[in-house]
């Protein structure tokens, strides 16, 4: 039985009204792949940050190397020999590869640093990776997988016993994986601790030896890889129960027309999408982070460049280039991050509603406050915005009525198809009850919606139909008639 | 291997110009082909040389200083008032020169790196209290150098020309130039430079202490500020109170149109000096052939546009920081 490295054990975090770990626990052994896996949210990066130090735990015990340690920060947890390989690459591109390695304890002569020396040890770790690299040249001329590479040693560099890797294939290719891999194992066979979260559950049996399931903030479980299925995986990680009832059938019309229809898009991460929209229909879109579904509808709405692919609307086909294009074809988009794509914050709720029809509110080169102001009267009242006046600046609001302001908006503009990226995110419940009944009015009064959404009660509760995507590609359809949770997850992560 | 070459002519573009302007204006400006003119180019170099040095590291953060022109007569005006009005010992007049570009430096690294102000704001704010600063001590007085020959005037000998002529000036530029050329590639004071101007945050994570070499770095800069306000006493004498904004475009300019980019992370001294004798040979070759100043006022605008569309180029030669 190989020495226990890491131990977290009854680890619990409250943020603000969240419970993010409540009871969490990991332990991994030395000379081990342990993966960490869950759906989005069920907490793994914050066990990450807990053991890195980032966030403070407000219980629990966190062993390593059989002593308790109490992490303050990232450089004191890289001291301690943990070190963290992050999705989003931390290299500074200007810099050379060696610089990067060395940075924060670079060999120094007197008050000069010791460049020679310094590249000759950094070509001797990154031969030690068996990685082909020239460390003179800048980190920003090299690949993701390269800059990976220069990542791992950077956190050998610090005598790193325990190496945390997130998602660490997500950007990568066939081959480049299995460079990764290699270099991994070879960790791995030198006594290195590693731990592998990853969505891609494809993947583990080829890397992993134990695999530690999370969900909702909780420690599920943890099964030797050998011993269990993905099925199993997969029913560990979604083995919630589902308080709101899911629609029982696809309310859509039978014979309802198709009024958006999109072939092979491309784009971005977007690799090829395909799907139809129906009249009066909500169309959930689920998938793992990074399955590309926000970039897909970017796409669509013209707000990223496309690269192929077709749009249809109402039977013809359209050319939509830039989001002027697909609003003037009746379609908008909700964007995840209303403050920054969605509202004009600073303005007032007036302002806001008819922002994307401003032209229908001029009276010769002037605005016409008076006709704007009905109109945004009648909108507060149709969709029940809660506002003290229409003057009020929409900052002051609540989110979910910054939420409807959007919505208000769109629908001035006679939208048709109106695509909700997380369109309850950072609400409270109350209100997203209320966006939710806005959603099935707009839908009975003949609007087609297409929902993305990270949180699978909301996408069973109110879509037709659910296109599930992975990896910038659609892999599944499911009706809303016979949707599991299993069904979702293993469209989800299934690679193409 | 193609880009690479291409990427390697860019580099080269700055002292092409440089060249060719001197060979263009040795041409067809009058007598511009001669040591006299050679040494005005010099002469005229000495102060932007040192606020473009000095800013040169705060670009490379991605950070900008405003205060440069002002700093520099500021600290120019309380060497002269200490002189004239407290009857200060020429050397002591000297340093308090420099401490007052440093101080001001400082102050600027404390509103950025501590305060988080944007720089543009900081130094903007910076410059305004400088040229208010010296205006109100001197009590809107000029203040007027020891000249040459006088016993006090030992400091133009040694800081502008010797008795026989000969610009020492450019041997202190080019000497600071070498210091601070081995600062900004051997040391980790430069080496940080460049990391915080490259990706802050990663430099951070990497244990780097980002606020104290930030605010160092802005310092440094008020540092060199101070030096300048030294030479431009020894060459101009005279020190007009509130004057000095405009100055720290010149500098900023010569940054620019060396190739240093202003989003950060790159940047080179040489590139600097280059940019700063472009536009002192721009005004003395334009002065050659008859022209006014105004004139070497368009056209180093006409030189900074350039070099940033080039910068612009070079960035979008697609060597940027990949993200997953």
């Amino acid at each position: 039985m190989a020495e226990v490295l890491l131990e977290m054990t009854g680890i619990q975090k409250y943020f603000p009204g969240v419970h993010a770990l409540d009871n969490a626990s990991l332990s991994v052994k030395k000379g081990e792949v342990h993966a960490l896996v869950g759906e989005n949210g069920a907490g793994k990066s914050t066990l990450m940050k807990v053991l890195t130090g980032i966030y403070k735990k407000d219980d629990g015990i966190i062993k390593f190397r059989g002593q308790e340690i109490e992490p303050i920060g990232p450089k004191h947890s890289q001291a301690l020999g943990i070190g963290i390989i992050h999705q989003e690459l931390n290299l500074m591109p200007h810099l050379t590869v060696a610089q990067n390695i060395f940075i924060g304890k670079e060999p120094t002569h007197g008050i000069f640093i010791d460049q020679s020396s310094e590249n000759k040890q950094a070509r001797e770790m990154l031969k030690a990776l068996h990685v082909d690299i020239d460390p003179t040249i800048r980190a920003g001329k090299l690949t993701v997988a390269k800059q990976q590479m220069v990542e791992i040693a950077k956190a050998l560099s610090y005598d790193s016993e325990l190496l945390i890797m997130d998602e660490p294939t997500a950007a990568l290719t066939e081959t480049e994986i299995d460079e990764l891999f290699k270099v991994i194992r070879d960790l791995r066979d030198k006594g290195h601790g590693i731990i592998y979260i990853s969505h891609r559950l494809d993947e583990l049996p080829e890397i992993s030896d134990r695999i530690t399931v999370m969900r909702d903030g909780q420690y599920v479980g943890t099964r030797e890889t050998k011993e269990v299925s993905k099925d199993n995986i997969i029913s560990m990680m979604v083995g919630r129960t589902i308080y709101e009832k899911p629609k029982s059938h696809s309310t859509v019309e039978k014979n309802a027309p198709v009024v958006l229809k999109v072939e092979h898009l491309m784009g971005g991460n977007t690799k090829d999408v395909s799907f139809e929209l129906r009249k009066g229909e909500i169309l959930g879109f689920a998938g793992l982070m990074g399955a590309g579904r926000t970039e897909t509808m970017r796409a669509l709405f013209g707000a990223d460049p496309a690269t192929g692919g077709e749009v249809f609307v109402n039977g013809k086909k359209v050319h939509v280039k830039s989001p002027n294009d697909a609003i003037a074809h009746g379609i908008c988009y909700l964007s995840e991050d209303r403050k920054a794509f969605g509202l004009a914050v600073g303005l007032s709720v007036r302002d806001n509603c008819v922002l994307a029809t401003m032209d229908e509110f001029m009276t010769g080169p002037f605005t016409n406050d008076k006709k704007i102001d009905e109109k945004a009267r009648e909108y507060i009242k149709k969709i029940d915005i809660k506002t003290p006046s229409t003057k009020q600046l929409v900052r002051n609001l609540s989110g979910g009525n910054q939420q409807k302001i959007v919505i208000a908006k769109w629908l001035i503009r006679n939208s048709n198809v109106l695509i909700f990226d997380e369109p309850t995110r950072g609400i409270d419940v109350g209100a997203k009850q209320e966006i939710y009944k806005l959603m099935n009015a707009l839908a009975s009064e003949g609007k087609s919606i297409i929902m993305i959404s990270s949180e699978m009660p909301e996408l069973f509760r109110m879509s037709d139909r659910i296109i599930v995507m992975c990896e910038g590609r659609v892999t599944g359809e499911v009706d809303i008639s016979d949707v599991t949770q299993e069904k979702i997850m293993t469209l989800a992560t299934m690679n193409m | 291997m193609e880009n690479k070459k291409k990427f390697e002519l860019t580099k080269l573009l700055a002292p092409a110009v440089l060249v060719i302007l001197y060979a263009f204006f040795s041409l067809f400006g009058k007598n511009f082909f001669s040591v006299d003119y050679l040494i005005n180019i010099l002469d005229g170099s000495y102060y932007i040389g040192f606020m473009a040095i000095g800013v040169t590291f705060v670009i490379i953060t991605a950070g900008i200083d405003l205060s440069l022109g002002t700093n520099m007569m500021c600290a120019a005006l309380l060497g002269g008032w200490a002189f004239n009005t407290l009857g200060w010992p020429m050397g002591w007049c000297l340093l308090l020169v420099v401490l007052t570009g440093v101080a001001m430096g400082f102050l600027n690294g404390i509103m950025v790196a501590y305060l988080k102000l944007p720089p543009f704001i900081a130094t903007l704010g910076m410059m305004m209290m400088g040229m208010g600063f010296g205006a109100i001590v001197t009590k809107v007085q000029t203040m007027r150098y020891p000249t040459f020959g006088t016993p006090e005037g030992w400091f133009k000998n040694v800081f502008y020309k010797t008795t026989d002529g000969i610009p020492l000036g450019a041997i202190w530029l080019i000497g600071f130039f070498i210091v601070a050329f081995l600062l900004l590639n051997k040391t980790k004071f430069g080496r940080y430079t460049f990391a915080i101007g490259s990706n802050i945050e990663a430099a951070r994570l990497s244990g780097i202490k980002t606020r104290p070499w930030l605010a160092a770095v802005y310092t440094f800069c008020g540092f060199c500020s101070g030096l300048a306000g030294v030479m431009y006493a020894a060459v101009y004498t005279s020190i007009i109170p509130s004057t000095g904004n405009g100055l720290e475009l010149l500098g900023i300019a010569g940054v620019v149109i060396g190739g240093t980019s202003m989003s950060g992370g790159t940047g080179t001294l040489v590139g600097t000096m280059i940019g700063v004798f472009i536009m002192s040979v721009l005004k003395q070759g334009l002065m050659s052939m008859g022209l006014q100043s105004h004139w070497q006022t368009f056209f180093t605008g006409v030189v900074v546009i350039a070099a940033v569309l080039l910068d612009q180029y070079r960035i979008s030669r697609g060597n940027q920081v990949r993200r997953a």
